[in-house]
């Protein structure tokens, strides 16, 4: 077990590294100077020169990388081209919006995912499952963006039951405040990625119910829904592991769709005001971040999925 | 390729009434995106009389906040949805191939160095990178196609990879390898004929998720640019006028899901027509 975590940690450094050098190359390709954001009109040619120099963006690419790399490894991202902010202290400001966005979406989709999918596998091609497959099949189809519209529409604007975006109300400082917000969006980007989940769900429920052990139980006279819930559920838990670390990837994407819609002040809006005003460090900063991210959540999925099943310790 | 997998996955299609009922969607949608020049109306002709009319009998869909005839720029949005949704999706199903048939025959070095490449661009949050992408590159079709084709791709390569290997094993590959054919011709005459049902069941969820793609960045802002409409910019414009016109959100909307849901329904439902033993979920 220890040799499993220590060789993916092993391949995890590598990888950082490549990632690293697309996200600085991405930046070094992109059209415009950043020098022009520190140029005022009355400067001599010599100052703009001086300030090129005193930002190093002199010197060839792969010096300028290693120089941002070793900063990097002192926790530095970097100054924003429009209000020269530290960008680790803006992502970090905005961290915990979207931590409890996402981690509250997780939790409900898979909460959801769990019966949806237990149901429709047990009840194979009747109209449970019909039901739940439809249901799912427009999860993966509607866009993100659309349903938040939709439920805006509906719970905001129709029924006033919710804000209709931002986090908080301005001058209210309670956390059930904070939840009314938070429900919206939490509710679109679990929708996200639930179907996935209920699907694989579904799936390996039928292969359990095939199982000898379901057998057993039956004979031992228990009810199907003991069988389900307290037999099944345990193995069908166990590839949902490995899911969430596959659809970290698509919660990025979802977050920042989210986050736009909802104005949800996450990192996602962030990014996407950087992108909109072409703030190169802010988008390196959250690039890096985000595949960081993405990095570590497979790598914890895999090791998790290694606990929970030790037969494939040999296989990896 | 053989005839029998044709005519199966043309069976499933035939059985299933969803399969029916999404290649109807499909075809209406289609045809309505090529023949959008018969419609009477110009998707770009202002009117400020006409400002955020209800749908009616004049105007099927309503009118927009220019007075636009909303139904025109629905049709007008839906082809220029499905084009950069198809031409991205042959971009991708071609990189995706030829990446997928090189890794997965000629293994060793080649394999190791195409799937580190992979897992390199897997851990980039992509959809940041597109967006990216099309602030350095000033939007029009072609850059949108090209960005959403060459971030695409990863994916179907794992697949074809997979595929190819399994398909190296078989005898008649083996008998070419041994009776001294070139990699070429064993790849085109032996491997491809049977990649090809993998082949099209991934690009067809390769069209939804192109589409998908390309509405999203169009709602944020960063697609097509205006006056022209896409689904995705219809939806970002009808966002400001959610209260007063909801039906301006409902209708591109509607369309995104539809397509979307019914590439990816026929993409299950051709699965399980040419794989029968995998199918049958």
């Amino acid at each position: 077990m220890r040799q499993l975590i220590a060789r993916r940690l092993l391949q995890t450094i590598p990888l950082l590294l490549f990632v690293s050098i697309a996200c600085f190359a991405l930046i070094k390709l992109a059209p415009g100077d950043p020098v022009l954001s520190f140029v005022t009109p009355n400067m001599h040619p010599e100052d703009i020169e001086r300030i090129r120099h005193n930002l190093g963006l002199d010197k060839p690419a792969y010096i300028q990388y290693l120089l941002w790399l070793k900063e990097l490894f002192q926790g530095n991202l970097g100054y924003s081209l429009v209000n020269h902010q530290p960008v680790m202290d803006q992502i970090l400001d905005r961290l915990p919006a979207t931590a409890g966005l996402m981690g509250s979406s997780i939790a409900l989709s898979v909460l959801l995912a769990i019966p949806l999918g237990l149901t429709a596998g047990a009840n194979r091609n009747r109209w449970q499952d019909k039901i739940i497959n439809l249901i799912s099949y427009i999860g993966i189809s509607v866009p993100l963006f659309y349903l938040a519209i939709l439920l805006i529409y509906l719970f905001a604007i129709e029924l006033h039951w919710l804000p209709i975006m931002g986090m908080r109300t301005i001058g209210v400082h309670s956390a059930w405040d904070v939840v009314k917000h938070g429900i919206l969006p939490c509710v679109v980007l679990a929708f996200g990625f639930l179907s996935v989940y209920v699907r694989y769900i579904r799936s390996s429920t039928i292969g359990q119910l095939k199982e000898d052990y379901v057998q057993i139980q039956y004979a031992f006279g228990a009810t199907r829904r003991q069988v389900l819930f307290r037999h099944v559920m345990k193995h069908v838990l166990l590839p949902v592991i490995t899911l969430l670390g596959m659809s970290m990837a698509d919660l990025v994407t979802g977050a920042i769709v989210t986050e736009t819609v909802f104005s949800w002040p996450g990192i996602g809006s962030l990014g996407m005001t950087a992108v909109k005003g072409m703030d190169y460090p802010v988008i390196m900063g959250i690039t890096l971040f985000s595949a960081l991210f993405l990095i570590l959540g497979n790598l914890l999925a895999d090791i998790l999925y290694g606990f929970a099943d030790p037969r494939i310790k040999s296989t990896r | 390729m053989n005839r029998t997998k044709w005519r199966n996955a043309g069976l499933e299609l035939v059985r299933s009434k969803m399969g029916i009922v999404a290649v109807a969607i499909l075809v209406i949608f289609i045809l309505g995106a090529i023949f959008a020049f018969l419609s009477p109306k110009d998707p770009n002709a202002l009117d400020a009389l006409q400002r955020l009319k209800s749908p009616s009998s004049a105007h099927w869909f309503g009118t927009d906040d220019y007075g636009r005839d909303y139904f025109a720029r629905a049709l007008y949005g839906g082809r220029v949805s499905l084009m950069v949704g198809f031409s991205a999706m042959v971009l991708a199903t071609t990189i995706g191939t030829i990446v997928g048939v090189v890794s997965g025959y000629f293994g060793g070095w080649i394999d190791n160095l195409l799937m580190r490449l992979l897992e390199v661009i897997l851990s980039i949050p992509t959809f940041l990178v597109m967006l990216l992408l099309s602030v350095f590159l000033k939007p029009n079709l072609t850059s949108i196609v090209l960005i959403i084709g060459l971030l695409m791709w990863m994916n179907m390569s794992r697949i074809i990879r997979a595929e190819t290997m399994t398909i190296l094993e078989r005898e008649y590959v083996l008998y070419a390898k041994a009776s001294g054919q070139n990699h070429l011709g064993i790849i085109f005459r032996h491997i491809f004929p049977s990649l090809v049902p993998v082949i099209i069941v991934a690009a067809t969820n390769n069209v939804a998720s192109a589409i998908m793609m390309e509405s999203s960045l169009s709602f944020l802002g960063f697609g097509v640019q205006a006056p022209n409409a896409t689904w995705g910019s219809m939806l970002n414009n009808a966002q400001g006028y959610i209260a007063q016109a909801p039906y301006l959100a409902l209708f591109p909307g509607l369309f995104i899901l539809l397509t979307v849901l019914s590439f990816n329904i026929l993409g299950d439902i051709l699965r399980v027509g040419f794989e029968p033993k995998l199918g049958k979920r």
